[in-house]
């Protein structure tokens, strides 16, 4: 049995259905992230967790005991807020040292413990300070210190970057990998960023109107995603969908957005079957691929290190990722390679992958 | 036809601003702080009936501290005012605090405790004479109901009547305080006190430690309205008791208006008045110049 | 707030309900009373209980509060009085909150070297004790020739109510994007037409809540009526108290209560129908921003 087991976890408010039966499971030292668009129930499955909002039904185990009908405090679980919900009447080192203090730890040991967590997060020049006299940065270390300083068996994050700037977000997402690499702790995480879930997940849960749509690493989400929903939501610019029939030797896709043409499926399949097949921009390039296209180039966005590109296919655009050193002009025919064996193809009725 | 040049029209522009303003601010420099100046000349005067002009210097502020009546009329400000502010703020915390556990009769309770504030204070005063008359009220009720030796005459007794006027008040301003507990309270962030859960605390911990530190703001306010309340307040006791029994239930404000109205000694009267100014501006200044100062930011 | 998680026992639960209702009855019970009071025959008050409704209801008390009890010595009840407070209070409070909305609009739209203090000197105004300016007014209103006069209490009430009539608009305009004024002046408008044309339409309601702060005040005043009026003229709250003290004749404790609950009518009546912004002005009166 894994270290966190999350057993057909429901919660209702009202008539309402939040939560329609989760399941994860998660190995100690493990990061899972929570990865959904906002108001999917991220929150509610946390809060579930922590014991804030009960489940209506189901089971939460750590570390193969039920802890569903305990207490928060009973729990061992430290919690990072979204606000990081500091206590604006207390200092820093009294926030940092109040999980201790309601733990009923003397004095001396909660010093010695508060300025342990301080050096590593490196704020110990700001435990004299309110909250209100510290940036947004320093406020979320604070928020992480106060997590830390338990040593809980369960660390849970509420999109804790959310209110940093672009730059910082960067910053502290490194520094919590670096924690987590540092100190084995597991960690249940909760973002709507899929790049900060690519980056630090060992394992990623997409959620969508309090269902899970796919469980998995990074890699096999963002590769092999479960289903058009998740496909669509990782990855920016997102996936490229073709809607089409397939043709009547199952081999090849009749594109509603260009019916002249044929593009190769990965994989045969029943003729005349309603697929949409679904290539990522970067899997379109100048060079390689199994498909050649010639089209015309309507937008380019230049970003820095690379180039996107949106190129007219008939009715559809489709975007392409292209190296910043490649220079096409808006207007200009280009010759682009489709790499058909990274294609995904969908049910359009259902929306799942078909393998 | 000549038109107002268009500098002439652009200036009257820049100006019309203030001169809008301006009628409101001279009443209010005239009627409110000429006046105060003029009550303080009076007061420095040996009017009477009348204000005369004769110049006799703090004279009339000796004799105000010479009176017993108006140290009986401190004394009970001090009693009513420490009562009124402590119980109001006490009760309205309370029941701010009971109110605030997911009540799902809430919306119908809070006008409840509320609509006493809706009320003039001789309509309160009216109402609690009657209900604490010792003959008829609510005695006589509890010795029908068979508890043949109750008694609350507190309203007659003239060492117990000031504390009848301290409930009538904080009957009537105790559910606006718990209104204004109930706004701070509202307005603190849940997923701090959810941090506070997670972090071991118990609900008592939490009000106690978090909460009400928190509350800071809505106390300073409802120290603030009360004790200015109970400064100015006068109907509710002329209402209520009269001033009565003998002059039990004297406060400044009754002294004031007592002494320059019916008792002829005006010059007397405008000291009280003076005197009780500088006790609402002592509060009341530093109060607004820090509101004012933090409204900046 | 709430503490969701600390999931109250039931028996907890029981205890808070109860106290509520508890204290909802005793800040009920001085209301109850009144009313069953006011309907009650004297025989019945004399022998009876307060708690107790009335065993046979009659109307005859509100009839002579109304119409033919004696305050004083005219014997024609609190009607007349009640008039004079409708005739003070309707003016007083269209007055003084026409001018606070334009004394706000100026004090945040078109500020002028010095507005701050203005301000700062009409906002203490708000909280003096009206007592350092009894004399004074009482001198003044005689020599205008309107004590004693309806018109005397709406100029008291009129300059008196400034500050906070003031103080609403101006804390309500203060969050008015001053974009919006720029580009009315851009587009050419002047003062009194942005006024008019920008702010006065989008400002029914603050406009609601100072009607009814001031109405409640000035309907509820004392201390200026009794200073400042006598006899015929005096408005409710006068009359109220003059009725319920008088000690000539029986005491009609019924007659004194019903004349209460017509005197509390008015404001109670405005408390029930738009309670959200009575609460709001209350606290606007109370907590300055
Ligand atoms: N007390 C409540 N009553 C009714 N519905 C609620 C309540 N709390 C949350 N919800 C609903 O539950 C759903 C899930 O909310 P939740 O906060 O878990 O979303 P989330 O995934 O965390 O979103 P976000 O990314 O915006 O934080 C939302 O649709 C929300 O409207
Ligand atoms: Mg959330």
């Amino acid at each position: 049995m894994a270290f966190v087991e999350i057993q057909q976890v429901q919660r209702r408010i009202g008539v309402l259905q939040i939560l329609k039966g989760i399941d994860v499971s998660l190995e100690k030292g493990g990061f899972l992230v929570l990865l959904g668009p906002s108001g999917c129930g991220k929150s509610t499955l946390l809060n579930a967790i922590a014991g804030l909002q009960p489940p209506t039904s189901g089971d939460i185990l750590l570390d193969g005991e039920s802890i569903t009908g305990l207490h928060p405090s009973k729990r061992d679980i430290a919690m990072v807020f979204q606000s990081y919900a500091l206590y604006p009447n207390m200092t820093v080192a009294q926030n940092v040292g109040f999980p201790l203090e309601m733990a009923g730890i003397a004095k001396a040991q909660r010093d010695a413990d508060i300025l342990s967590v301080a050096k590593t997060l490196q704020i110990e020049h700001l435990l004299d300070r309110k909250p209100a006299q510290l940036s947004g940065g320093q406020r979320q270390r604070v928020a992480m210190a106060r997590a830390l300083v338990r040593k809980p068996r369960l660390f849970l994050f509420d999109e804790p970057l959310s209110n940093l700037d672009a730059k910082l977000r960067v910053e502290v997402r490194a520094e919590i990998k670096r924690l987590h690499q540092q100190t084995g702790a597991t960690i249940i995480y909760v973002t709507h960023d899929q790049i900060e879930a690519m980056t630090l997940a060992t394992k990623i849960v997409v959620m969508k109107e309090g269902a899970i749509q796919q469980t998995g690493t990074p890699a096999e989400i963002y590769n092999r995603p479960a289903n058009m929903f998740v496909a669509d939501f990782m990855g920016s610019p997102p996936m490229n969908m073709l809607a089409g029939k397939v043709s009547a030797d199952g081999r090849a896709l009749v594109p509603d957005a260009e019916p002249g043409s044929l593009l190769p499926l990965p994989h045969v399949l029943a003729p005349g079957q309603r697929v949409v097949l679904g290539i990522r921009p970067e899997n379109i390039g100048v060079e390689g691929g199994s498909l050649r296209l010639d089209l015309p180039v309507e937008v380019v966005e230049p970003t820095g290190s690379d180039i996107f590109l949106w190129l007219r296919f008939g009715t559809a655009l489709i975007s392409a990722r292209l190296a910043a050193t490649e220079s096409p002009t808006v207007g200009d025919r280009l010759s682009v390679a489709l790499d058909m064996a990274r294609a995904v193809v969908f049910d359009e009725a259902t929306g799942g992958r078909i393998d | 036809m000549p038109s107002p040049s268009p500098s002439a029209r652009s200036r009257l522009q820049d100006w019309l601003p203030r001169l809008v303003l301006a009628p409101s601010f001279a009443l209010v420099l005239v009627f409110v702080y000429g006046f105060i100046v003029w009550t303080g000349v009076i007061s420095m005067t040996n009017s009477r009936i009348l204000p005369v002009y004769n110049w006799v210097g703090l004279d009339a502020y000796a004799r105000l501290f010479a009176q017993p009546n108006w140290w009986m009329a401190l004394k009970n400000l001090a009693i009513f005012g420490s009562l009124y502010i402590t119980i109001c703020i006490a009760l309205g915390l309370f029941l701010a605090i009971l109110l605030d556990q997911k009540i799902r009769i809430e919306g119908f309770l809070r006008p409840i405790y509320l609509y006493p504030m809706a009320l003039s204070f001789v309509v309160t005063g009216t109402a609690w004479k009657w209900f604490l008359n010792p003959g008829m009220g609510f005695q006589n009720t509890m010795r029908q109901w068979g508890w043949e030796g109750f008694t609350f005459d507190w309203l007659v007794r003239p060492d117990m009547a000031i504390y009848t006027v301290a409930i009538a008040g904080i009957w009537q301003a105790s559910g606006f305080v718990m209104a204004m507990f109930l706004a701070g309270l509202r307005g603190i962030d849940s997923e701090m006190l959810n941090a506070a859960t997670v972090d071991g605390a118990s609900s008592w911990t939490i009000y106690r430690r978090i909460v009400i530190p928190l509350l800071r703001p809505a106390f300073l306010s409802a120290v603030i309205v009360l004790a200015h309340m109970a400064i100015k307040s006068y109907d509710l006791v002329i209402a209520l008791t009269g001033g009565g029994p003998g002059n039990a239930t004297e406060l400044p404000s009754t002294f004031m208006y007592s002494y320059t109205f019916t008792r002829s000694q005006m010059a007397v009267g405008s000291a009280s008045a003076m005197i009780m100014l500088m006790g609402i501006a002592a509060i009341m200044v530093p109060y607004l110049y820090s509101e004012l100062r933090e409204g900046r930011k | 707030m709430s503490l969701s998680a600390t999931a109250p026992t039931r028996m907890n639960r029981i205890v808070i309900y109860g106290l509520l209702l508890i204290f909802a009855a005793v800040y009920l019970v001085p209301l109850f009373v009144m009313l069953a009071t006011s309907f009650k025959t004297l025989d019945e008050i004399r022998g009876g209980n307060i708690l107790a409704l009335p065993a046979q209801p009659t109307i005859e008390p509100w009839a002579r509060a109304w119409g033919s009890a004696c305050i004083g010595v005219t014997c024609e009840g609190i009607k007349g009085y009640f008039w004079n407070s409708i005739k003070m209070v309707v003016p007083a409070v269209l007055i003084s909150t026409a001018l606070g909305a334009l004394n706000g609009y100026v004090l945040t739209k078109w500020r002028f070297p010095g507005h701050r203090i203005v301000f700062g000197l009409m906002l203490f105004a708000c909280f003096i004790p009206f007592q350092s300016v009894l004399i004074p007014m009482a001198r003044v209103l005689g020599q205008l020739g309107i004590s004693n006069s309806t018109a005397g209490l709406v100029m008291v009430h009129v300059i008196y109510g400034l500050g906070f009539t003031t103080l609403f608009f101006r804390n309500y305009y203060d969050a008015f994007p001053d974009e919006l004024i720029h580009s009315a002046q851009m587009d050419g408008a002047g003062f009194l037409t942005i006024f008019w044309r920008i702010l006065l339409p989008s400002s029914a309601p603050i406009i609601v809540v100072t009607v009814i702060y001031q109405f409640t005040n000035i309907w509820n005043d004392f201390l200026f009526g009794v200073s400042f009026s006598s006899g015929a003229n005096a408005p409710m709250t006068v009359a109220l108290n003059n009725l319920v003290a008088s000690s000539t004749g029986v005491k009609e404790y019924n007659v004194d209560m019903a004349a209460a609950v017509i005197a509390a009518l008015p404001t109670l009546i405005v408390y029930v129908v738009a309670g959200r912004y009575f609460m709001r002005g209350l606290m606007a009166g109370a907590v300055k921003g």
